[in-house]
């Protein structure tokens, strides 16, 4: 019986190895870190999915994943922005043809803990509140207590969206709270009744009640159609029409059924 | 056979000398990477507007690399954890060694030293979900996570250290001095205030700074329940923002080999500085006061 169950992990083992080092095709993604989680969960599944395939992925900022599509490097480039005039002047030189496809939205809410009665604010309020401006509810329609202001660090992507969208290239006061993930938000939100924090619509909980921002209420609609303000589609570049693997994973990435079931998973919102 | 005696021997001396040195040389290789990597940051900005800059934005265009409020921030928590967790820390070993029975001393010595083993993102954990909610109750606080709630975090894993290693100062002070000053006439209590503890102030002291460079280093506990608001706090109750809890929240973001990369590992020399600082006086403290036999006092 022992015998037969190691004659067994032996096979598996060794075919592993056969199939891995005879039909191996390698793909390289690099790029945006708010794109990173997408990739990587796609990917994970991908190579469950078709073992033959290894993808290594890694980050270093939506420019360097633009720049490496530029020069060769990677299969796909992350983004979480679209390509600038002077990165396509630089690819033409060089005979590449940039090609975007975007993959998911970005939807950052604003959230609140579920017993403040305050249910919208618009961007000026919120940018006046990050900014420290506004230092009281009562201010912006809510009861006589304290804003405890709770932020992303300025390094994450989140909050690069935030800074864009609200703080319209202000700065966050200083005596935000700055946490380190959105889980820590979450937590810091649903244990203080007078913290407002963001986070990205996938990370929404029964423990932090959302904000509408100029009324409109963030959901995936709001952020398909556009009307809900704090959102951005992110994208991923390959360098001219993509072919043979790349252009399999891209499709996987892009099926409803599958790439984007995990686009859900990842926090984000997804195309369809 | 002689000569291989002889050659083993001086293959193991060798051996253990090349072991000794190996972490030398790893604490060397590692602080050369941190002066190369922090260095570059000072062509961008002077010193002065590094350690007295008191804004820190990283990413915003231009960007502020001023760590004023981060050094404050780690020196404060420090301190007021050290103010906590020093006469816990000592008082608790004068117990274990002088008071409590020989069967109390062995069940609550590994207690307290297993609070040591308590994993720091469990005590930060600890203080983000309990101890937060009921600051921001108690005290009528906008925010639970601040610099009082790190410090009483980082006193807790301070204890330990401060605890074990004053207990075993205090336990080995010699028994003679003890019957010598019960002898005389001292009571008890004044025999381990008067006596047993400058004898043991040695140990205290070195106990104390290696507690307090723990304290000062931790990342996991301030990077959760210290808010991570980089300004200089005005009260005990205000957020902070902790030098170790700042680079390992930013780091992973920083472009590598840019310049707010630079400014972390600038932040880390700094760092290691306090924390180089404290070994050397806890090194001078053990040599200076130096209990040498029984005469000496």
């Amino acid at each position: 019986m022992k015998k037969t169950n190691m004659f067994f992990v032996f096979a598996l083992v060794f075919n592993m190895i056969f199939s891995a080092s005879v039909f191996a095709e390698t793909l390289v993604i690099k790029g945006s870190t708010t794109v990173l989680p997408i990739t990587q969960k796609v990917a994970e599944a991908y190579m469950k999915d078709f073992p033959n395939v290894n993808i290594s992925i890694s980050g270093g900022g939506s420019g360097n994943g633009i720049k490496a599509i530029i020069d060769g490097t990677t299969d796909i480039a992350n983004s979480s922005r679209f390509i600038k005039d002077s990165e396509v002047k630089q690819a033409i030189d060089k005979g590449a043809y940039p090609v975007p496809f975007s993959v998911a939205y970005d939807c950052i809410v604003p959230v609140v803990h579920p017993d403040n009665p305050v249910s919208d604010l618009t961007l000026d309020q919120l940018q006046d509140i990050y900014m420290g401006k506004v230092k009281n509810w009562k201010d912006v329609g809510g009861n006589d207590h304290p804003v405890v202001v709770i932020s992303r660090d300025t390094s994450s992507g989140t909050y690069e969206v935030w800074e864009e969208k609200v703080l319209r290239k202000e700065r966050v006061f200083p005596g935000a709270l700055l946490q380190a993930s959105s889980g820590a938000v979450v937590q810091g939100v649903a244990n203080n009744k007078n913290a407002v924090g963001y986070i990205g619509f996938g990370y929404i909980t029964d423990s932090v009640r959302a904000l509408a921002v100029n009324g409109v209420v963030g959901s995936e609609e709001t952020t398909l159609s556009g009307a809900f303000p704090v959102s951005r589609p992110l994208f991923i570049f390959t360098r001219g029409w993509p072919e043979g693997t790349t252009a399999h994973f891209i499709k996987y990435l892009l099926n409803p059924e599958k790439g984007q079931n995990l686009v859900k998973e990842a926090g984000f919102v997804p195309l369809y | 056979m002689v000569m291989r005696r002889q050659l083993k021997e001086k293959f193991m001396r060798n051996l253990f000398t090349l072991v000794a040195f190996a972490s030398i040389a790893i604490l060397l290789a590692i602080t050369i990477f941190l002066f190369k990597e922090g260095l570059p940051v000072f062509n961008l900005i002077s010193v002065k507007d590094f350690f007295f800059g008191i804004y820190w934005y990283p990413t915003s265009d231009p960007p502020d690399f001023g760590i004023f409020p981060l050094i404050v921030a780690s020196i404060s928590v420090t301190l007021l954890s050290a103010s906590i967790a020093i006469p816990l820390g000592v008082m608790t070993a004068v117990y274990l060694a002088e008071v409590a029975s020989p069967r109390v001393r062995e069940l609550i010595k590994p207690i307290v030293e297993l609070l040591a083993a308590l994993p720091s993102v469990v005590i930060g954990f600890f203080g983000m979900v309990v101890v937060a909610p009921f600051l921001q109750n108690t005290f009528n606080i906008a925010t639970g996570l601040n610099l009082f709630n790190a410090s009483l975090m980082l006193a807790f894993m301070s204890i330990p250290t401060i605890c074990s290693i004053s207990e075993d100062a205090v336990y080995s002070v010699p028994d003679a001095l003890r019957e010598a000053s019960l002898a005389l006439g001292a009571t008890h209590l004044e025999t381990i205030f008067r006596v047993v503890l400058p004898a043991a102030v040695s140990g205290i002291c070195t106990a104390i700074i290696l507690g307090m460079s723990r304290a000062i280093g931790e990342t996991m506990v301030v990077l959760m329940v210290a808010g991570g608001a980089a300004m200089v706090p005005s009260s005990i109750f205000d957020p902070v923002r902790a030098m170790p809890g700042s680079i390992a929240a930013e780091m992973a973001e920083a472009p590598f080999r840019g310049d707010h990369y630079h400014a972390l590992f600038a932040t880390a020399i700094v760092l290691f500085m306090f924390t180089f600082l404290f070994n050397l006086i806890a090194d001078y403290m053990s040599h200076k006061y130096r209990q040498v036999g029984d005469a000496t006092l």
